[in-house]
């Protein structure tokens, strides 16, 4: 009943200090380990699978995991139904958007409605170009199944592309196996392509697509900064770093510019013209 | 250490007149107050409370439903009427936390909901808005419907820590930590976007709090909780025990209250000589001015010390 009184009286007994302290460890210690838990969690899960791409304008993921509030707003303005919001179990982090080239490909919107609605910066509105959207890049991954590695005439990822001729080009190569035809590849470039997945959806193959948009980071190589490219190194210099090279004769083709095999020892000794836009970019094998 | 040895603690080591003892008996709190003021009265403030929040859920659910957008987004960040913008202030500290300071719409839609909050109580949202709650609420009623007691329930101060780890984890993984698990989130846009296996987080927390911790999630787990109730100081809306005096000590609101240590010191002017429940947690949902038969509690403002 004393206790009782005081207690009335607005004194709560205070705990034993050592008690005290000692279930405070407890407890913080448990939510310790609740939240390492979370985080390893989070480390497992923030992988991005290499079908998942991120809409236009997005930071890089580890800044975009800081910044989207995974509200949605993006996938709300989407007026293509591009963009979903990952649900646990898609192995996208959860709540942020992303969207399946396969199934629904960005329409590259001028006005990047996306990027406006986006509240939180997780989609930077410095984007205002489309054309200078990076969502991923593109890659003729499936050279066995490509109809156009077969030496078929299929160009179907070629004609699709909102910025054919740039982003993508159809290359002229000798076909080896009938000796006696072309192939024409379709060869995506780095620096036009948006990743906006047009392709891949296009792509004729029955179920996975020849050509696929993958993340950049998976897409792309790290460039040896340390190996001088010639040709750019002579470009810059207006001639060549290591002087004119001596060019030896080949027996039967002395007359010609030493190695250029389009040339015909009884033909004109000027290449021919290439041939109009995107059928030829200057790109050789 | 079971639930009400857990409470005890709370409200001192003795427990003079059986409250806890009492409060495990009651399986049907309110049937009193049904039988004296009738079921609309006795059931007034759940049912403007499920109203709240089942309408702010029916506003998100409009647009992608009906075609009728007055809202768009979710909890985490909306869009009113293409105008206004709402961000939950939670989700804004963990990505500041993380290293990036979001567009002026973010700050300023979590500007309004902090004001807001801070306004009317930050608990409020557990009560009126947050969809867990719902959740939550069943698994408590079940719990008391089926007698079921003890069980293992972490200590209230868990969720505070867990919210300083979650804030520190945002910062050390540059990620929002939280919201890769936050059932609050998940369950709310799973709604409105899509659920994948978020029901299964749901559906956990139901099972955690009906079979392993009576009012566990809620009362001691959840961060986002804790992080609402720290704005819940300078709240003018709070629940007066006015009618203390009418109190005859059936403990229907003790067994009812998601957060029943709240309650005592203005019940029975413990610490403190006004009625005033001015403690943070609790979440103004009036549940215990609906089931007290003797209507000693009101919901009013921390201005009205009266007792009348
Ligand atoms: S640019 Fe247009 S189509 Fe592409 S994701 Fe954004 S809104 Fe959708
Ligand atoms: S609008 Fe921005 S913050 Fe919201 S989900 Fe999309 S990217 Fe994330
Ligand atoms: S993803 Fe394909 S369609 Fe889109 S720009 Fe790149 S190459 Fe063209
Ligand atoms: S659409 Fe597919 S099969 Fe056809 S050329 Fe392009 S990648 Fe090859
Ligand atoms: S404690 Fe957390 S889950 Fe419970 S009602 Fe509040 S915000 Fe929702």
């Amino acid at each position: 009943m004393n206790n009782q009184q005081t207690q009335r009286a607005g004194k709560l007994q205070p705990l034993p200090r050592r008690r005290f302290l000692k279930e405070m460890a407890g407890v913080a210690g448990g939510a310790c380990l609740l939240a390492g838990g979370v985080g390893l969690y989070s480390k497992q899960a923030s992988a991005l699978p290499a079908t998942a791409i991120r809409p236009p304008g997005a930071l890089a993921e580890a800044d975009f995991l800081s910044a989207c509030v995974r509200c949605g707003l993006c996938v709300r303005d989407c007026p293509y139904f591009t963009l979903k919001l990952a649900e646990l179990g898609d192995g996208v982090a959860t709540g942020t958007p992303y969207f399946n080239a396969r199934a629904i490909p960005c329409e590259m919107c001028e006005d990047i409605p996306c990027v406006a609605a986006c509240p939180s910066g997780a989609l930077d509105r410095s984007l205002t170009d489309i054309g200078e959207a990076r969502m991923g890049l593109a890659v003729l991954i499936d050279q066995e199944n490509c109809l156009n590695f077969l030496g078929l005439r299929c160009d179907v990822c070629y004609r699709v592309c909102p910025v054919i001729d740039k982003a993508i080009t159809l290359e002229r190569v000798h076909n080896p196996r009938s000796d006696r035809h072309a192939m024409l590849l379709p060869t995506v470039h780095s620096d036009h392509c948006t990743g906006c997945g047009k392709c891949e959806r296009a792509c004729v193959l029955p179920d996975a697509a020849a050509i696929k948009v993958l993340p950049i980071a998976v897409a792309q190589g790290s460039r040896a900064g340390h190996y001088r490219r010639g040709w750019e190194e002579k470009d810059a210099a207006g001639r060549s770093l290591i002087g004119e090279q001596i060019e030896l004769p080949v027996r039967g083709m002395e007359a010609q510019p030493y190695g250029d095999t389009r040339l015909r020892p009884d033909g004109p000794q000027v290449p021919p013209p290439a041939p109009p836009a995107g059928l030829n970019s200057g790109w050789k094998p | 250490m079971n639930h009400t040895a857990a409470a005890n603690q709370n409200m001192g080591a003795n427990d003079p007149k059986g409250f806890a003892s009492a409060r495990a008996n009651v399986l049907r709190p309110g049937a009193e107050a049904v039988a004296t003021k009738g079921w609309l009265a006795a059931n007034r403030w759940l049912l403007l409370r499920r109203l709240s929040q089942l309408s702010i859920l029916a506003l998100f659910l409009l647009g992608p439903w009906l075609g009728i957008w007055i809202v768009k987004g979710n909890l985490s960040s909306s869009l009113t009427l293409g105008v206004l913008p709402l961000t939950d202030p939670f989700v804004l500290a963990q990505s500041l936390a993380a290293g990036h300071l979001p567009y002026r719409e973010a700050l300023l839609g979590g500007g309004i909901v902090l004001a807001f909050y801070l306004l009317v109580g930050g608990r409020t949202y557990c009560s009126w808005v947050c969809p867990v709650n719902i959740v939550t609420d069943t698994a408590a009623w079940l719990r008391r419907r089926l007698g079921l007691r003890g069980g293992k329930a972490a200590d209230t101060r868990l969720r505070y820590w867990l919210l300083f780890f979650v804030l520190g984890l945002s910062a050390l993984t540059g990620t929002l930590a939280w919201e890769w698990v936050n059932p609050v989130s998940m369950l709310h846009r799973g709604l409105i976007f899509g659920f994948g296996l978020a029901w299964g987080v749901v559906g956990g927390i139901f099972f955690y709090d009906l079979l392993i911790a009576g009012r566990g999630w809620c009362g001691r787990i959840c961060p986002m909780g804790a992080f609402y109730g720290l704005l819940g100081r300078t709240a003018l809306l709070r629940v007066s025990a006015g009618q203390r005096a009418r109190c005859d000590d059936c403990m229907d609101c003790f067994a009812v209250c998601p957060e029943p240590q709240v309650i005592r010191p203005a019940l029975k002017a413990i610490g403190q000589e006004h009625p005033l429940i001015l403690d943070h947690n609790c979440t103004t949902c009036g549940r215990c001015a609906d089931v007290c038969s003797k209507n000693v509690f009101r919901i009013t403002t921390r201005f009205d010390r009266s007792e009348s």
